[in-house]
């Protein structure tokens, strides 16, 4: 194993709050940092573990209430473990008419998931979009920051191959 | 300086990286360098061309020789042919439709030829990422105009005089709008640029800030010394990771050269910018949830009076306007109001840039003057309906807006023309629709679009867009009941004219409009139970005609064994099995089986 293991974003239970508290370090005194935090602890664990929540909660001195109202409210924020891949289907309105449903429906087929679902063995997360702004390229899809336009359901099966 | 005798404008915006220029950047580089050329032949990443159906693109200069579908494998050619033996590679130029006539410069293209590019002038041939591309061709020049020949008053005057309004939907006079900030008494103000562009079909905020993101800091700083703020937000989009990167590299920049900061141009001026990046909630698009989720909380509108320019951001002072309303701003300045008053209509002031998408020949970001006809930006601009496919209807303004039928075609183009027929500006997006774009259907996805995106605080948007889609839903599923439609009237006016926000008065418009110019389909949907597009799966029928020649091909392909027939005999769809997936109908070879 290689010498990152240490800083390895899932830790062990002790340093689970280690990455907590740098971002806690570099927000100190910013007004309005709550969701800024909440983007850099998803980013550094993966998503928003409980603990984490309320770790935060006492050392921001911000009601847990009030924290779980925000992470419920952006649908960046996501409190359950997802893939290491986030497939975004696009279902805007220029993808809609250029059948946007059939993608869906075929990612649906081959990973076995249905939309807002993660595989079993956690490679793919499969969400829908409102608009990637790609409209352009419809029906578009975005895995992680890539975006993949002018899909046809023969298409998907390699896209999804370059991620396994 | 160094001196190149070419230049190859590569396009770098988010469609034509996701249609590979990255990969075709790095082998022209790579050829460039084994045939000795790199040295006379320079290579620029730029922003959105807006032609991006024809992406990846590439165009040389100084012959301004527009190349489209670019790929790994034409490099060879452009680099071998154009570059060094000075020949036009015909296969890669722009077809015009009906001619099929390659068009070597973009100047002469239809699509370019029509428009009226101002604000989108330098998107796509100049390095957003450089600084000095912007400086060199007049950038910053509105600023430093600005603070050292002109008062804050002076400013907010060119501004109204010029007759600029919101570009972002509403289309409020922007130079009231400053005003009004201005006059509120204040120590700290605030300018926020909306770039929360979350309408569906709408990218030219996108490819602004990704193709020429100082023309919208120009725009903001001009505006923080108009109103008295020294501070400002960029609220974007997490959805757009290129934008943002853009953004910071610009904000950097400008700040190494004191163009962004403290005391600029030696004014005594301060400016400072900050980037906010949005966490995926369409209603932050409205300003007050927009201020909400800046100071950290769940994105939720809030009535208005206090008007933001009264009490905004942390209670302060606060003048928001979108991204295009800011990219106007500098050339107001350097090129004067009674300029920009000479373009557009008596109230619509300016260009306006549209994103056509859908059922169009040429997707891609078009910036007309205000007044030109839908139907010269469809037809002319756009290229029209491919595959031989009749125009049925252009949706414009998002979930806000409304569906405009070919009867409307000519009307113009301006904020109050659009509010009269029952649409709106909205955010300039076009998605254009044929006749297999059932209307009914079309109404139900914006409406579940909103609903999803309703954030819950007042009852009319929360339950009433809710009951309207449960409506809907059951009309495209063939449930309709005599009166839905007079129901689904009264809750749209209802809702229309007691939501908190823009997001709610604004949802019903989609099914007001569609009501309002195709209430034939609806009531074709409730009374025969039939889709007249043929879109609505669930009152589609899927038939075998006599022209079948019982290959047998259809009952292989069809997921459900609905299917079945003698060898050589004519074979016949199960209608109570049947999925209507239409594998079938794509698989058969003497087209046999139809839709209806």
């Amino acid at each position: 194993m290689n010498s990152n293991q240490s800083t390895c974003c899932c830790g062990g239970k002790n340093n689970q709050f280690n990455n907590l508290d740098e971002i806690l370090k570099k927000y100190q005194g910013v007004k309005g940092s709550l969701i800024p935090v909440l983007q850099d602890a998803q980013k550094a664990y993966g998503y928003l573990p409980k603990e984490v929540l309320e770790n935060m909660a006492e050392k921001m001195d911000i009601p847990i209430s009030e924290i779980y109202g925000v992470v419920t409210f952006y649908s960046q924020f996501h409190l359950k473990p997802r893939g290491k891949n986030i497939i975004r289907v696009c279902q805007g309105t220029a993808c809609h008419v250029r059948g946007a449903k059939t993608i869906l429906q075929e990612i649906e087929d081959k990973l076995k998931i249905q939309a807002g679902g993660t595989t079993t063995d956690l490679l793919f997360t499969l969400e829908t979009v409102a608009c990637i702004g790609a409209c352009g390229l419809a029906p578009v899809l975005m895995i992680n920051d890539n975006t993949y336009g002018r899909l046809t359901p023969e298409s998907i099966p390699e896209i999804l191959a370059k991620y396994r | 300086m160094e001196h190149y005798r070419s230049h190859v404008l590569i396009c770098a915006g988010t469609g034509c990286i996701s249609s590979g220029s990255k990969k075709v950047e790095a082998a022209l580089r790579e050829q460039l360098t084994q045939k000795g050329l790199d040295k006379e032949v320079k290579i620029v990443e730029t922003g959105c061309h807006g032609f991006c159906e024809m992406g990846p693109l590439v165009i040389v200069y100084p012959e301004g020789v527009f190349y489209i579908h670019v790929q790994e494998t034409d490099v060879a050619d452009i680099v071998e042919e154009h570059l060094y033996k000075g020949r036009i590679v015909e296969r890669l130029l722009y077809k015009e439709i009906g001619s099929h006539e390659g068009i070597p410069n973009y100047k002469d293209i239809d699509f370019y030829k029509k428009q009226m590019r101002i604000i989108l002038a330098n998107c796509g041939h100049i390095d957003p990422e450089e600084i000095n591309d912007y400086i060199a061709i007049g950038g910053y020049e509105a600023l430093g105009t600005a603070l050292t020949t002109m008062n804050p008053d002076e400013v907010i005057d060119e501004v109204k005089k010029s007759g600029l309004r919101g570009r972002g939907g509403g289309g409020f006079p922007s130079g009231l709008k400053w005003g009004f900030a201005r006059k509120t008494p204040g120590e700290k103000k605030y300018v926020i640029c909306n770039a929360d562009e979350g309408d569906p079909g709408a990218f030219m905020d996108r490819s602004l800030l990704e193709g020429d993101p100082h023309r919208v800091l120009e725009g903001m700083a001009i505006c923080g010394y108009a109103i008295g703020a020294d501070e400002g937000y960029l609220y974007v989009r997490a959805e757009y990771p290129l934008a943002i990167k853009r953004l910071r590299i610009a904000i950097k920049q400008a700040e190494e050269l004191g163009l962004i900061g403290d005391n600029i141009f030696g004014s005594g001026f301060n400016f400072h910018l900050k980037i906010k990046e949005g966490a995926g909630a369409f209603v932050c698009g409205e300003e007050t949830a927009l201020m909400a989720s800046i100071e950290g909380q769940r994105g939720v509108p809030r009535s208005r009076p206090p008007f933001p320019a009264v009490s905004g951001l942390w209670g302060k002072p606060t003048n928001i306007n979108n991204v295009e309303t800011f990219a106007n701003v500098p050339q107001i300045i350097t090129k004067g109001a009674d300029w920009y008053a000479s373009i557009g209509t008596e109230h619509s002031k300016g260009t306006k840039v549209f994103a056509l998408t859908g059922r169009i020949n040429h997707t891609g970001l078009a910036e007309v003057p205000m007044g030109i006809t839908m139907r010269q930006i469809i037809y002319d601009i756009g290229g029209g309906i491919p595959a031989g496919k009749k125009f049925k209807a252009v949706q414009i303004g998002g979930p806000s807006g409304g569906c405009l039928p070919e009867e409307l075609l000519d009307m113009s183009v301006d904020y109050d023309s659009l509010i009269k027929v029952g649409a709106m500006m909205g955010s300039g997006g076009l998605v254009v629709m044929d006749e297999t774009t059932c209307m009914v259907d079309i109404s139900k996805f914006f409406l579940s679009f909103t609903q999803a995106e309703s954030c819950g605080k007042c009852t009319p948007c929360r339950e009433g867009t809710k009951r309207m889609l449960e409506i809907l839903t059951r009309i495209t599923e063939g449930q309709g009941k005599e009166g839905d439609i007079e129901l689904l009237e009264v809750l749209a006016k209802n809702i229309k004219t007691t939501a908190l926000c823009g997001l709610g008065q604004t949802a019903p418009n989609p099914v007001l409009s569609t009501l309002r110019y195709f209430r034939h389909e609806y009531e074709a949907h409730i009374k025969e139970k039939c889709c007249p597009a043929g879109a609505c799966t669930g009152l589609t029928q899927y038939n075998i005609s006599e022209v079948c020649k019982g290959c047998g091909l259809c009952t292989k392909e069809c997921p459900v064994v609905a299917i079945s027939g003698e060898k050589k005999g004519l074979h016949i769809i199960d209608q109570e099995k049947c999925i209507k997936c239409g594998a079938c109908m794509a698989k058969c070879p003497f087209k046999a089986i139809t839709k209806g």
